[in-house]
Parts: structure tokens; sequence; C-alpha cells
């Protein structure tokens, strides 16, 4: 067996096995550089797995060559090639061009433990999107979750300790009613894996257990992936963590629990349950469209750069949600490629945010007057990232949307409503970041400094310049990759739409 | 009478919600893990009482012995690996309220909100 056989596995178990390694690396630097090199690799295998994916359809692994029902199956399918792709590139480039924001907020003792948590994140992101079976989806989850706590943990306030334990509480609570839902499933079917339960559900007469069971793991996936109303750990944890970890949890955390509750919904529970399509997009719906108006509304009021870029997360996973909920070709397409484009656009503002965070303290929009001025090439980045988050033609939003909008109208008179709200919110997009812009580009220096006070009793005010060049070309990477996958989207198209297709292909 | 003899499953749902309230209703952080943990083991129990098989006993095969019948040992397995997860979670969920205690000098909730409003 060569060793391209054997990448999906590798593709977990580099991560994972090198964290414990990085925390013995004291010496500076070495715990970053053994990450990044980790993380670049675990890029690459993501890279030569899409190959195979898109020649091959999907990659099947069985663990210890223990075959599928009864050993524990990865597999590789369009849609996972796609968000391997999301979370190994996040994680490389926010660790590759991130590493002088990081020794900024994190002491150095602390970061080769930093950093082995951040290896343990993306060795669960991952394993959660290869794994093929609902029990080890769990043990993933719970991996990647409690990385995440610890690393947002490390934000430098205090709040971020709180903003932690809500999330902690709120993540086991979804994930518990996920295993609930699990164990509910195996009574009735005698299976974990999902390609197997598919089958076997068929013969399930007393489909009642099964009915509770996706409402279990409907609601807690829903509450790690942060749809509407389950969203409220997510802006403090986005906003008080390290600005790299947000860069990173923004762009992949909550659409790898959305695409578990996909895989569930339209593998699963769709083909096996009557009318449940219907009920399916009966439920989320409303919520989708509730989540995308209330979210860009409270945006519009929040005077917090970082708390209102994860508001506008919440409403952007409302439009994912939307796209799935339609239940059809073009709109699963369009929902899981706003996933690929939505992670270009949040990492480049996230980016731009900790570049800025670099020179300036305090993020309030009241403090950020006229810093466009001082630097203008990560201003220039966030533009870009906020044109493609609104949406604008030439930039990867404006692709997404438009299929959202060309599904959605497929659906009637409905449709016409739903348009309707995606237009008010993006409108509301505009608005939001035309109040950043207008701050940054046309307004006064605030009075007391742009270094919130600090400056006080000090005769020398200090200079405030451009970020870090290697941090901006970071940036810069991110912001023009939105506009290059605007004007060039066949690779995330394809997997989106053998992925959609995939996903459908099961239903009757 | 059928639905008294699935009693396992009424204790479950009945230790389920009682951690459940505890975790929405207490604002003390400690009584919410420790609600939180309760939540946890009722899953447990719900796992252990689907792996019983009627008259079965523990899976240990042995030699000789042909005609038993055994529980599921897959379940068991599984929550053993759900336990120390629920374990891992009480561990970060505890040093997270000793760094809060430190930090802010309290861990009732509420205090702590008025405190981060204040500033």
């Amino acid at each position: 067996m060569s060793i391209h056989q054997h990448l999906p596995a590798l593709q977990v178990v580099v991560p994972m096995l090198i964290a414990p390694l990085v925390i013995l690396m004291r010496g500076r630097g070495l715990a970053w550089a053994m990450a990044t090199a980790t993380s670049v690799m675990a890029f690459i295998i993501a890279v030569s797995l899409t190959n195979a994916v898109v020649e091959a359809g999907s990659v099947s692994y069985a663990m210890g060559s223990w075959q599928a029902p009864y050993g524990i199956e990865l597999r590789v399918t369009a849609f996972s090639a796609l968000l391997l792709l999301i979370v190994t590139a996040a994680s490389t480039i926010t660790l590759l061009f991130g590493k002088q924001s990081i020794d900024s907020q994190i002491e150095q003792h602390r970061q080769p433990m930093f950093y082995a948590a951040w290896l343990l994140a993306l060795a669960g992101l991952v394993g959660i999107v290869v794994a093929g079976d609902a029990f080890n989806i769990f043990v993933f989850m719970e991996v990647s979750s409690l990385a995440s706590y610890i690393l947002i943990a490390a934000g430098p306030n205090r709040q971020a300790m709180p903003s932690v334990f809500k999330y902690l509480v709120m993540g086991t609570i979804g994930a518990t009613f996920y295993l609930i839902g699990v164990g509910l499933i195996y009574m009735m079917t005698g299976t974990l894996n999902l390609a197997d339960m598919e089958v076997r559900l068929q013969e399930v007469h007393d489909l009642k257990p099964i009915v509770v069971a996706a409402g279990f793991i409907t609601v807690g996936l829903a509450l790690k992936a942060a749809v509407f109303p389950l969203h409220v750990w997510l802006p403090n944890s986005y906003t008080y963590a390290p600005h790299m970890v947000t860069a990173f949890f923004a762009a992949c955390a909550t659409k790898v629990s959305l695409f578990v509750l996909l895989r569930f919904e339209f593998l699963v529970f769709q083909p096996n349950l009557v009318d449940y399509a219907g009920q399916f997009t009966a439920f989320l719906i409303p919520l989708a469209v509730i989540g995308i108006l209330f979210a860009s509304g409270v945006a519009l009021f929040e005077t917090h750069l970082k708390r209102l870029l994860a508001y506008s997360s919440v409403a952007q996973v409302g439009y994912i949600l939307l796209g799935a909920s339609m239940a059809t070709a073009a709109g699963l397409t369009a929902g899981i490629m706003h996933m690929f484009n939505h992670a270009l656009a949040k990492g480049a503002l996230f980016l731009a945010i900790a570049c800025l965070a670099t020179q300036v303290s305090n993020l309030r929009l009241n403090k950020l007057g006229g810093i466009a001025r001082k630097m203008p090439w990560t201003m220039a980045a966030f533009v870009v990232g906020g044109l493609s988050l609104v949406g604008i033609p030439g930039t990867a939003g404006f692709i997404s949307k438009w299929l959202l909008i060309s599904a959605v109208l497929e659906k009637g008179t409905l449709g016409i409503f739903l348009v309707v709200a995606v237009l008010a919110s993006s409108l509301m997009a505009v608005v939001y970041f035309w109040r950043i812009v207008e701050v940054a580009y046309f307004g006064d220096a605030p009075a007391d400094g742009l270094t919130d006070g600090l400056t006080e009793g000090l005769t020398e005010q200090p200079v405030l310049q451009e970020a870090p060049k290697w941090m901006l070309f970071g940036t810069w990477f991110v912001a023009l990759a939105n506009i290059y996958y605007g004007l060039n989207p066949s690779l995330p198209l394809l997997l989106s739409s053998q992925a959609a297709s995939n996903l459908l292909g099961q239903l009757p | 009478m059928e639905l008294l003899g699935l009693y396992n499953y009424w204790a479950y749902v009945a230790i389920l919600m009682i951690g459940f309230y505890a975790v929405i209703a207490k604002s003390n952080l400690i009584k919410k893990l420790i609600g939180l943990s309760i939540f946890q083991s009722a899953v447990f129990l719900l796992y252990i009482t689907m792996d019983k098989v009627d008259g079965g006993t523990a899976p240990i095969i042995q030699a000789g012995v042909s005609d038993q019948i055994y529980s599921n040992p897959l379940p068991q397995v599984l929550i053993l690996t759900a336990i120390v997860v629920g374990i891992s979670t009480m561990a970060l969920g505890l040093a997270i309220v000793v760094r809060i205690k430190e930090s802010y000098g309290t861990i009732e909730e509420d205090q702590i909100h008025l405190l981060d409003q204040r500033k």
C-alpha cells in the first residue's frame, strides 16, 4: 500500500500526534514553526485528497483494515474535501502570517500549550469532516470543542473567561443532545456507520424513536453551528478570543457543524422519514430568515468591531442554512458554496482586524476615526473583505448570493419574500460596513488619541504606523483570493455542486 | 404496566431534566457545572440501558460455555469514551471557574455580569 491510500487517516493523525510534541518545544518560535509546518502538511494532504476526490468521486478508508460497517470508516466526499480545504487553509494562513499577532497576545511561556491546543482543534475539525460514523463524529467534535475553549480562553481580556464558560456549557449541551440522538438511532438500527444507517433504517418499522433522534440531532448540531436563536455563545467568544483564533474559527468552526447537520438531514433522515423534507424546510426557513435579519440588525448598532463581525457571522450561517433548507440541488449548491466564500470573506476581515489590533488597542468604532489614513493597506484589505461579504459583483460573495437568490426564486411566491429578506440583509450589511468605512476614512482622530488613554501623562504619543508587512501580506493574500474566486469560481463550484448531488442523490 | 417496565428510561429522562434545570436556573458557576455533569450522566444511563439483553450476562467469552446470552458490549465501550469526554469537559470547566474567581473575585453569574457592565 502506498502512502497515498492512507491520506484520509494521516489527515487526522498528523496534527493529533504532533500536538503533544509541540508542548515540548520550549525554544523561541520553535513551537510556532512546528505547528505551522504541521498545518502546511495537513493542507497538502487536503489538496491531494481533493484531487483524488475530483478524480474518483469519493475516497473510503477502513481503519486498521476492519471493513465497514464493523470497522471504523473514514470517508472523503466532494463535500468533505471542500471543508477540508477550508479548515486546513484557514489554519495554515492564520498560523503562517499571524505569528506577530499571537506573540503580542500570548505570553512566551504559554505558547507551546497554545499551539498544541491549536493543532488539537485542527485535528478535531478535520476529524469531524473525514469520520464516516456517528460516534467518531461526536468524539472529534468534543476534541475540537475542548481545544477551542482553551484557545478562546487564551484571550487577553478577563471577559474571555465568562464567554468561554458560556460556550463550554452550551457546546456540551449541544454535543450531549447529539449523543442522545445517535443513541436512539443505534437502538433502532444497531449501527453507527452513516452509510449503513441509511440502509438499515429502511427495515425499521417503528420510526418514532428516529423522529425523536432527528429532533435531538438537529437541535444539538444547530447549537454547535450557532443557528439563530442558539447563537448566543458566539458573539462574545469571537470578540474576546485572540485575534488569530477568531480568524481561524470564524472561517471554519460553525461550518463543520453545519456539514454534519446537512449530512444527517439529507443522508439519514430525509430518505427514511415520511414528510421529513417538508418539516425540515418549514422548520429551518423561518429560523434562517429571522437569523439573517436579526443578526444583521444587531450588527447595525454594534460598536465593537469584532462583535459586529461576529453578529454578521450569525447572519451568514443563516444564508447557508437558507440555501440548504430549500432541499433542492440549486439551493444546496448555493449554501455549500457560501460556506467557502464566507470563509474567504470573514478570514480576510478578521485578519485585517488583527492587523489593526497590532497598532490600536481598542477596537471600538469611536476610537478608530481616521485610521485608514495611518493604515491604508490594512483598511483597503478590510474593504475588499467587506465588499465580498456584502456580495458586490467581482468578489466571491457575489457568486454565492447570486446562486442563493436564483435557488430561492424557484420557490415561487414564498421565494419572493425570501429574496426580499436576503436583499434587505445585504443592504444592512452595506450600512454596517459603510459605518466602519466612514469612520476609518473620513472620521477625525478621537481627542484622547487612538491608543485609548494610554498616552495620558506621556509627552510623546506613539506613532501609528502600518501593520507588520508579513501580516499585511497574508491579509492581502486572502483578500485577493476573494477576488480570484469571484472571477473564477470553478473549483468550489465543482465541489459544491457535486456535494449537493451527493446529498440529494439518496432521496427517492 | 408496560410503561412502568421501562423504568430505566423514565429515570434517564428525570435525571436529564434535573441536570438541565440546574444548568439553566442556577447562577453559581460551580452549580451549573454540577448540573452539566448530571445531564451528561443521564446519557450514560441511556446507553447502558439500551445494551441490556434479557437474560444476558457480561460479554466475556469463556472456554466451554457456548449457549450463553450476552449483553451488547458496544454501547458500554462507547459510553466509556463519552465518560472520558465528560471528565475532560468538567476539568476544563472547573479550571475556567478558577480563572474567573481569580480575575473577578466571584463565581456568581449575575455579579460577573454587573462587573462587566460597570467597566
